[in-house]
């Protein structure tokens, strides 16, 4: 055991550090890492390469080469520079690499060496070059600051919303800064420079000098500075050997420490995470880590290094290897500090007596239990094994901790369970091929989430898959999501066949939920594959996600059908309104000819809004049937003057006469007549004609009295017999005219008989003159009519003489009273007799 | 003497809820326009909005002052203004004047338009067009299901039957399915789902899209109701074209309920003033007569009128404890009651003159002539002579229509377009929705039936009309009804007071074709042995069924059954399922686009004068 801490630096009292290989590269580097620019990304992101900078010495013509390798030095990417002049490289939280060039633009490249897109750090900067750049990350995401030749400095603390601030100048600053940082404190990005003895502070608003309290005296220049990963703290080399360190507010001092070498160092970085007051410095061939300790632990670089900043420690590589170097964390520190009576420390120890069938385990177990510590001493083995990086130390602190978990009633298993899990996908990132070596307190800052994200960057689907399954993630936003993904990178490989492509992705998808189509079929046509994307957008079960692309893809006609499969009418309105502007109108036309659904939509429309484009459209069909029916709408609806309503219906008339609709159009004609009739009713006689009905209008005639003109325009218009003489009849009976009602009876034999007139004389009360129509009526209506003048003795003959059942018992039902109770006699008597019979 | 519901007959769910829903949403609606403003309504909006908000729930979210949206220009001096209306183009034009008014006249207002029950994107674009889209905001109130009644929901929409049936606009369908879809959240999923026609079939397919896109919301819940039964309107126009005679249809026909209420006017109150009378089963009268066959309703009321009577009298023996316990507890209900007596009676009153003055008795006699289809010489002549007479267009049509539908189009009646030119187009708009219907071809035509046939006979207008609806097909009326045996045989006569089956509601003459497609189909669990039917009815590729293998559903649910019907329902239809539920142990809930009857059936489709 002894030799486990054999690694352990003590840095004073508290802590202790270590530092072990990660991997040994073999990325086989021709250069030298100095002749090289480097950016290496946190959370054991890739590390880019950008060989061959630009040098005064090196003839222009060669270009550099950019590469990008993974934390393990596997080749990701190799592309030839053909831009400008590179500044600095930086990755972004999203694992972008950006690259500032000189004249102040960014260029911004995923992982694979793919373009993305570019910006401008601002006008200003494309004269005064840029002389140093820095990319920091912040809550919102991932920052970009220059110090441009003018001695400026301009920020952007998000590249994905891209707002550039150009800070205030420092007074009298005519050289570069002797070194400078970003901080971000509050949600806002401020600038921390040292120009000689003097820091100040950059914000938008202004630039304030500031001093850092207790800090020694006889500074002349700041060499270094260093900010913590959570910029809570600060660090600062100056031209003495002396660090200060600090909060990163200058507000107070936490520590000092004076290592007497005046040389500057080529980095300076903080390296801790519980207690953030540890700082690695680093010049050429020596890296030293101070604290708040009098001394400071000591290493010797063999190889020109590079140094990565993480939450937890430093990562530091070179051309040979890759190494962590961190502070032992609190659990570790218990369980293996020598001689440590720490319970976790005592339930290993226990465990391996135990796998050597050794009686002490009972006594160590006892040991513990006796002061009551065994669930500490399992919290501690779990907790210790996340922080280790060896998968058999891993194991064996897992298995103390499953041994002590034995003797525990009530132990909630899912610490265990979730650290099992953890270091299963962590070491799964960590291994070579991977190369992402988080640690675990890295990874639950990083979350899962962001950790799959990460593995899909670098196409490692089958991996992503296989943790999402095994950490029964729900499939929308594990497997499901990693697939889209998966598809979207699918649609780019232009060598597989269209065909191929789309089968390959819906095998595999199938019918996943959450995953849309849609998206993967933008990401084809965004690819120039416009086929694939339409056979993608076959499997998109959503019209509504089918429709707005396949309109971007100018596939209006399909998109039309596709919405009217949709049955969603808000949608078929969009693409319509779409191809209206698109097509010319006869086009447009002809393809909703073929849409009825589209058409009768569109017509609804129009007859709200656009009356003009509805006539064309029936034109355009050759429709009369419609464009008549259009016409005869606009002559009461749109029209006021009679001149203008006869030509509308003029218009009709010829539509349905096109139609081949004689009906209608004789109708139409007849209406026509009629219109003009009526005005010429109203010169004469004065008075309200327009716009009444035939009917309406015979009627007014006659109660004005004018008998005439009412029959004249009776023969005009072939109103039927019938109908006139009801007409008549009603509007007689309405005058109350019973001497002209009489005479109109007497004019020719009733085409309807005479009951009616029965009937409108008893509605008006006149019984008289009703008895006189009775006598009229015909033989099968007359009991009806003798019953309705309150004949009943009558009609009771009459339906005797008839021999008719239904008749009989009609006037039976109205008799009643002593006074009809003869003539109910007579009708049983009649009854009985036909019975008789 | 009202039927009492078998004790085995299940509880229905409350719908109460989807009130709370939508009086909720709107309060929300209302609050993000907070402060002061004012409130305009479109007119086919109030009456729902009442049933769901009061004026003094609306005043409480600092509603100053309610309009009515109508084509005048607004006297409102408020600086905020609310819109609450129907997504139809009209209404955006309305608020285009009013905000342009106010933009000319360089006044800033903040404007609020609330669609109900959603927007839709052509409204948008009007707004767009009249270039005040910036300066409204829109929102949608997604209030489509009113509950009327303790079993009938309505979506307010009378003009879903112009639309789709008449204009082939199929917007509204998506609503019905968004309105099936929040049922399903709320009482769980319909493990058996049969549908007949072809907005049935759309909107079926439409919210099943919704519930997948949704689902594990309903997953694992137990379902409240057991079937749902989607009908289309044109699958029966005959039943929605008869004249109602059950109480409740009646009152429907002759004073027209809007909303679950009616206004009774001064005829029917016996005093100066109009009263608004809520009908539903609250009213503890109407809930006993509104089934019931008119015939017996007089008799029914009259014997509770001697019964309060009687109760009333009861007070003359007592002592100062009873009277003090009788005046404090029965008399409020005995009040009450007496109020709705008379105001039932009142209405009985009224509709018997109404009816006796029409020859309604006539009338009912040449509508069951033409059920059955005997005596069509003397039914056509009756009709003939209604149209002579020019009593009322309406009528005109209705029946006209009926006669065209149950004898196959072989309407030889004469047509009459002396009503006024629009009815031309009324004319054409009837044959394109299928309620004038064709002669099939070959057949003689009589002189003025092909007048009339040939406005359609085009074949422009056809093949497009051809495409939505029921255009063009042949009504198989006659041989429907002798496969579903849809005219009882009787011996003797039918008596009312005690129902036999559904046709009680057309006085023992016709069984409701609607009410009997969704007896039969439920007793069969499917269409099975139907397909001729299906057939006639030109249905063939819209009847479907849909059933979950897995029956989490208890016996309970399973006796609950939803039907719906695209485009309108009667009350008679609903009389008639309500009768067959207590035969048969169930209970149905009506979903409907709008109460409907013959007369609205012929307004919507008559083009009429701006």
């Amino acid at each position: 055991m002894d030799c486990y801490t054999a690694n352990w630096n003590p840095l004073g009292d508290s802590a202790f550090y270590r530092k072990y290989e990660l991997y040994s590269m073999d990325w086989d580097l021709k250069e030298e890492l100095r002749d090289c620019l480097v950016a290496a990304a946190p959370y054991g992101g890739p590390i880019a390469l950008l060989r061959n900078p630009w040098r005064k010495e090196k003839a222009a013509s060669v270009r550099p080469v950019l590469d990008i390798y993974s934390a393990s030095g596997m080749p990701l990417a190799s592309l030839l520079w053909k831009s400008g002049p590179v500044v600095s490289l930086g990755w972004s939280a999203e694992e972008e690499l950006l690259c500032v060039q000189e004249d102040g633009a960014v260029l911004v490249y995923g992982l694979h060496g793919d373009f993305r897109r570019h910006f401008s750090m601002g006008n200003e900067v494309l004269q005064n070059r840029v002389l140093d750049a820095r990319i920091f990350h912040t809550e919102f995401g991932s920052g970009v600051a220059i110090l441009t030749g003018a001695h400026r400095f301009t920020l952007s603390a998000n590249v994905g919303d891209l707002k550039l601030r150009r800070m205030p100048e420092v007074p009298g600053l005519q050289s570069a800064p002797s070194c400078w940082t970003a901080l971000c404190q509050d949600r806002v990005a401020h600038i921390l420079l040292a120009v000689g003895p003097d820091l100040y502070l950059l914000d938008h608003a202004a630039c304030s000098a500031v001093t850092p309290p207790g800090l020694a005296p006889g500074v002349s220049s700041f060499l270094q500075m260093a900010v913590s990963f959570t910029y809570r703290h600060l660090a600062l080399f100056t031209d003495t050997g002396y660090i200060w360190m600090g909060t990163a507010s200058l507000k107070e001092k936490l520590c000092e420490f004076n290592c007497n070498i005046r040389a500057p160092p080529k980095w300076c970085v903080y390296a801790a995470h519980s207690k953030e007051r540890a700082v690695v410095v680093a010049w050429e061939r020596r890296l030293m880590v101070v604290g708040d300790a009098p001394e400071s632990i000591q290493f010797v670089l063999d190889e020109d290094s590079y140094l990565v900043p993480e939450l937890d420690g430093v990562r530091i590589f070179s051309r040979s290897t890759h190494e962590f170097l961190h502070e032992v964390p609190a659990a570790s520190e218990e369980i293996f500090k020598i001689a440590s009576m720490a319970p976790g420390a005592l339930l290993l120890e226990a465990q391996k007596e135990y796998e050597k069938e050794s009686q002490k385990a009972d006594e160590y177990l006892r040991e513990i239990q006796e002061l009551g510590q065994l669930t500490q001493a399992v919290q501690q083995c779990i907790e210790a094994a996340g922080h280790e990086h060896q998968p058999d130390m891993q194991k064996s602190l897992l298995r103390a901790a499953s041994f002590g978990k034995c003797f525990l009633d009530r132990f909630p298993p899912d610490s265990f369970v979730h650290m099992c899990q953890d270091l299963r996908v962590l070491n799964a990132v960590r291994d070579y091929h991977i190369g992402i070596p988080l640690t675990y307190s890295q990874y639950k800052q990083l979350t899962i989430q962001v950790l799959l994200d990460r593995l899909v960057l670098r196409r490692l689907y089958p991996l992503a898959i296989q943790i999402c399954e095994y950490l029964r993630l729900p499939e929308v936003q594990g497997v499901s999501r990693i697939l889209a993904h998966w598809a979207c990178y699918k649609v780019q490989q232009k060598d597989v066949s269209d065909e191929d492509v789309a089968r390959a992705i819906n095998q595999k998808l199938g019918d996943t939920p959450g995953v849309s189509y849609s998206d993967i079929a933008a990401r084809a046509y965004g690819c120039g594959r416009t086929e694939l994307a339409i056979k993608l957008l076959e499997y998109e079960p959503r019209s509504g996600e089918q429709v707005p692309l396949l309109l971007k893809m100018k596939r209006s006609k399909l998109a039309l059908s596709k919405a009217i499969e949709s049955g969603d009418t808000d949608l078929v309105f969009t693409v319509l309104l779409h191809l209206k502007n698109e097509l010319n109108r006869g086009d447009f036309f002809m393809t909703l000819r073929n849409q009825p659904m589209a058409l009768s939509l569109y017509r609804q429309f129009c007859k709200h809004q656009e009356l003009e484009t509805l006539k064309d459209l029936y034109n355009q069909d050759d429709n009369h049937q419609e464009l008549g029916s259009f016409h005869i709408r606009a002559s009461y609806a749109a029209e006021e003057r009679i001149e203008g309503r006869v030509a509308a219906l003029q218009t009709a008339a010829d539509a349905f006469y096109k139609a081949k609709n004689e009906f209608a159009a004789k109708a139409t004609e007849d209406q026509m007549r009629l219109l003009r009739l009526q005005r010429r009713l109203e010169d004469e006689l004065g008075g309200q004609f327009l716009d009444l009905s035939l009917h309406d209008t015979v009627t007014t005639l006659i109660l004005g009295g004018h008998n005439k003109r009412a029959e004249q325009l009776a023969r005009d218009f072939r109103i039927p017999d019938k109908r006139l003489w009801w007409l008549k009849l009603t509007a007689l009976a309405d005058l109350e005219d019973w001497e002209e009602l009489e005479k109109f009876s007497k004019s020719k034999k009733s085409p309807i008989g005479y009951l009616p007139f029965v009937e409108i004389c008893m509605k008006q009360h006149n019984k008289y003159e009703a008895k006189k129509y009775a006598s009229r009526v015909g033989p099968e209506q007359k009991v009806k009519a003798l019953l309705l003048v309150g004949d009943v003795a009558q009609a009771a003959d009459v339906a005797i003489e008839h021999r008719n059942e239904a008749e009989l018992s009609l006037v039976l039902s109205h008799c009643t009273g002593a006074t009809d109770g003869a003539t109910a006699d007579k009708i049983q008597r009649a009854r009985a007799q036909a019975q008789k019979k | 003497m009202a039927f009492p519901h078998r004790p085995d007959a299940p509880e229905l769910p409350d719908f109460s809820m989807l009130k709370r829903l939508a009086r909720d949403q709107l309060i929300y609606l209302l609050e993000q326009l907070p402060g002061k403003k004012d409130l305009f309504i479109e007119a086919d909006l109030m009456s729902p909005l009442d049933r769901i908000a009061n004026v003094s729930i609306l005043k409480q979210h600092e509603v100053d002052k309610l309009y009515k949206v109508e084509n005048k220009p607004a006297l409102s001096s408020s600086e905020q203004l609310c819109f609450l209306v129907r997504p139809r183009i009209k209404n955006m034009r309305y608020i285009a004047s009013l905000v342009n008014a106010d933009k000319l006249a360089g006044r800033t207002r903040k404007y609020k338009v609330i669609f109900s029950p959603q927007k839709f994107y052509a409204c948008e674009m009007v707004l767009e067009e009249e270039g005040i889209y910036g300066d409204v905001s829109c929102d949608e109130w997604a209030f489509s299901l009113l509950p009327l009644d303790v079993d009938l929901l309505s979506m307010e929409l009378p003009e879903f039957f112009r639309d789709y049936f008449l204009e082939g606009d199929q917007r509204w369908i998506n609503t019905v399915a968004q309105a099936l879809h929040l049922l399903s959240t709320l009482y769980g999923p319909f493990p058996n789902c049969y549908g007949i026609g072809r907005c049935a079939k759309m909107a079926y397919e439409l919210w099943r899209n919704l519930e997948e896109e949704e689902d594990g919301e309903t997953k694992g819940r137990r379902p409240e109701i057991g079937h749902i039964f989607l009908l289309d309107r044109d699958v029966d126009f005959v039943t929605a074209l008869c004249s109602q005679v059950v109480y409740e249809g009646l009152v429907d026909d002759t004073f027209r309920i809007k909303c679950g209420s009616v206004d009774f006017g001064p005829e029917v109150t016996s005093s100066d003033k109009s009263l608004k009378v809520l009908l539903n089963a609250e009213d503890k009268v109407f809930n006993e007569i509104r089934n019931e066959h008119f015939s017996n309703v007089f008799g029914f009321l009259s014997q509770k009128a001697r019964n309060l009577q009687a109760q009333y009298d009861r007070r003359r023996g007592m002592d100062i404890k009873q009277m003090k316990n009788f005046v404090s507890q029965e008399l409020k209900g005995l009040k009450q009651e007496h109020r709705l007596l008379s105001l039932h009676i009142g209405a009985c009153e009224s509709i018997m003159k109404k009816k006796t003055k029409q020859d309604f008795q006539e009338l009912i006699k040449t509508e069951h002539a033409l059920l059955e289809g005997f005596n069509i010489r003397e039914s056509t002549s009756y009709i003939e002579e209604h149209i002579d007479r020019q009593v009322s267009p309406i009528e005109s049509l209705r029946l006209m229509c009926l006669l065209s539908i149950t004898e196959n189009g072989d309407a030889r009646c004469s047509s009459d377009t002396h009503y006024g030119p629009e009815h031309l187009l009324t004319f054409s708009n009837l044959r394109r929705a299928g309620l004038l219907t064709e002669q099939a071809p070959g057949d003689t035509l009589t002189a003025v039936e092909s007048k009339v046939s040939k406005l359609v006979t085009d074949k422009a207008a056809g093949k497009i009309t051809d495409a939505f609806s029921s255009l063009a097909k042949r009504s198989n009326f006659r041989a429907i009804s002798k496969k579903l045996n849809l005219i009882p045989r009787v011996d003797g006569e039918y008596d009312l007071k005690v129902p036999r089956d559904m046709a009680y509601v057309f006085s023992g003459a016709y069984v409701p074709l609607s009410c009997r497609i969704i007896e039969q189909v439920l007793e069969r669990r499917s269409w099975q042995g139907l397909d001729e039917v299906v057939r006639l009815l030109n249905c063939s590729d819209f009847a479907f069924t849909d059933m979950t293998k897995e029956d989490k559903a208890s016996s309970e649910s399973l006796r609950l059954i939803l039907v719906v019907f695209l485009g309108g329902c009667t009350f008679s239809e609903i009389s008639a399922l309500r009768f067959l539920g207590r035969e048969k142990g169930y209970r149905f809930i009506f979903l409907t686009t709008a109460v409907t009857n013959s007369a609205r059936l012929m307004e919507a489709m008559s083009e009429v004068k701006a």
